[in-house]
């Protein structure tokens, strides 16, 4: 079997493997949706007037329309905790010294573990836009085009923040230690414009909300879903994108390298 | 001379300051069972986990099924299989899934992969449990499925680390029975023990691991000649007849206050009715006869020390003798 099928074969095995820990024990998953959903809620049934007027809205339903892909984003921050912890969880079972030991591709453990963590990341932005759309979200004549690049946005974001999150995984000794250090990932977005614009915050602060991963995200999703300016934003995406997956890819793959103890 | 399954010179490794192996050679013939017995720490994970693959050596030529292990790492992994100290199965799945899942990592066809996995979960029992999570099963039963998913690829040489440690005394006997019936069919088994009877019932091959080195290798009965301790041990309750009993044997040990006598010897059939003879002609009758051969234990604690192992009264550490 030639390396590149050999890769693909054992990463899918793998993924298959993850992905039947998910469906066995999809309680955590859930869990991680019900951050974002209250979230949705709350900003929008309790706060959502004085959010609207906020940001110069008629009614809610302009404060509904702001907030969902801050929502979405912040939607795949708290996924990829799972991840952390998953693969934290993994890392100290006997199985995968079983698979070192093993004739098979050495990626595919972490392959297995990325490719399934992407996947949950698409599946729970599913459901809470599924919420979004029920409590009235519409993106404004979207073409098929920027549905279709709002898909890649989301799923090159969700790669990012799942490398991190494995590199996170991978560095803690366990379960607990791994939810603690992934816990920016979904405190983040709390600091972008996902909830009110970044030129409303304090001027010092600006600069952090600017240009940390997850606004630039939210403004390109949100000029993809409804129409409002992209700009250099859509650049920054892509750049802080790559760093991150290029900085998690190294972080978890030097990691996986090294000796166990 | 048949061809090694296992030889590596010079093993060293250390984890910080600590020294663990020490300059270690071993070698492992084709189709036999090779015991590595040491006390806890002795480094016998360590060397399991070196030979496996699983980490690298700070130095040793090493190889594994006939492929160097630094060379070529993945033919070594395709010729062996690792079952280890700790249960090495996905407790979140089913031990049927945990079949599958090697048979897929070792790129069975989807029906050989149903069918291997259905015959060793038969032949290990576990085929009323097949679908119950793993992380359900009792110790033995996850020791089995462990075992029974390391043989899905059908390896030549198996390393089984502490296989029995923590298993009740009839999954203990279940374990050793499926070990000898893996060497049957040709396989290498190197096995990491601190049970001595267990190296004693197994292993064709014994290397008592300690300090970082062999500290003495051989078979059982190799080892056991090693160091003295054979005896047939007389006690009495009438002081009368322990007298005489002592003047009728010669070259006894006495134990006055216990009124007990041990007479060296091999524990043979003749020199037991020699024994016997000798104090039916001084009329004398023993009140307890207990005949004890060196065994491994005896091997063991003159090796290793008294330090890592409690010393047993009867059984007393002679590292002067081992000298010798």
């Amino acid at each position: 079997m030639s390396t590149l099928a050999l890769a693909v074969r054992d990463s899918s095995t793998m993924l298959r493997r993850n992905l039947l820990h998910a469906r066995r024990y999809p309680s955590m998953t859930l869990n991680l949706l019900l951050t974002p959903v209250m979230l949705l809620l709350l900003f929008v049934y309790i706060f959502g007037d004085v959010m609207s007027a906020g940001i110069g809205g008629a009614d809610r339903s302009d404060y509904v329309a702001y907030l969902v892909p801050g929502i979405l984003m912040l939607t795949i921050g708290g996924t990829v905790i799972g991840t952390a912890v998953s693969v934290a969880t993994d890392m100290t079972e006997g199985i995968i010294a079983r698979f070192r030991t093993m004739a098979i591709h050495r990626g595919s453990i972490l392959i297995g573990h990325v490719t399934g963590s992407v996947l949950q990341c698409l599946a729970s932005v599913v459901l809470v836009g599924a919420v979004a759309v029920a409590i009235g979200f519409r993106s404004t004549d979207a073409t098929v085009l920027e549905w279709l690049a709002a898909l890649g946005l989301l799923t090159l974001f969700s790669l990012a923040l799942t490398w991190i999150a494995v590199g996170m995984g991978m560095a803690s000794p366990n379960a607990e230690a791994a939810s603690n250090s992934a816990q920016p990932l979904i405190l983040l977005p709390l600091i972008s414009s996902a909830f009110i614009p970044a030129e409303t915050m304090p001027g010092w602060f600006r600069p952090i909300a600017e240009y940390q991963p997850f606004t630039p995200a939210i403004e390109t999703l949100r000029g993809l879903l409804l129409g409002t300016g992209i700009g250099h934003h859509g650049w920054l995406t892509l750049a802080w994108s790559l760093a991150l997956t290029a900085l998690g890819y190294v972080w978890s793959t030097s990691q996986f390298s090294r000796d166990p103890k | 001379m048949t061809s090694l399954a296992i030889a590596a010179n010079g093993l060293r490794k250390s984890y910080g300051e600590k020294v663990v192996l020490d300059g270690v050679d071993l070698s492992v013939p084709e189709g036999t069972i090779f015991s590595l017995l040491g006390p806890n720490g002795a480094g016998k994970t360590t060397a399991v986990k070196i030979l496996s693959t699983l980490v690298t050596a700070d130095a040793g030529e090493i190889r594994v099924g006939g492929h160097d292990l630094a060379a070529d790492p993945q033919a070594v992994r395709a010729a062996i299989g690792v079952t280890g100290q700790f249960s090495a199965v996905d407790g979140l799945i089913t031990g049927e899934e945990n079949m599958l899942l090697m048979a897929d990592l070792h790129h069975l066809s989807r029906r050989e992969g149903r069918r291997v996995a259905a015959e060793l979960l038969e032949r290990f029992d576990l085929t009323e449990a097949a679908s119950k999570p793993a992380a359900t099963y009792s110790g033995g039963m996850k020791r089995r499925l462990d075992i029974a998913m390391t043989l899905v690829g059908d390896p030549r040489i198996i390393f089984l680390d502490e296989p029995t440690t923590g298993l009740d005394p009839r999954s203990r006997h279940t374990m050793w029975q499926i070990i000898r019936e893996l060497v049957t069919g040709g396989v290498t088994v190197f096995l990491t023990t601190q049970y001595l009877e267990e190296a004693d019932q197994l292993a064709d091959r014994i290397a008592v691991l300690h300090g970082g080195g062999i500290a003495a290798e051989g078979t059982a009965e190799e080892l056991k000649r090693l160091v003295p301790g054979g005896h047939v041990r007389l006690r009495f309750t009438d002081p009368d007849a322990y007298r005489s009993a002592a003047a009728a044997l010669r070259g006894v040990t006495r134990d006055d206050e216990s009124l007990t006598l041990r007479v060296p010897g091999d524990g043979s059939q003749r020199e037991l009715r020699a024994v016997l003879d000798r104090l039916d002609a001084a009329g004398v009758e023993a009140d307890e006869l207990t005949v004890h051969t060196p065994d491994l234990d005896d091997v063991f604690f003159a090796l290793t020390g008294t330090g890592t192992v409690p010393a047993q009264p009867a059984q007393p550490a002679l590292p002067k003798e081992a000298a010798r």
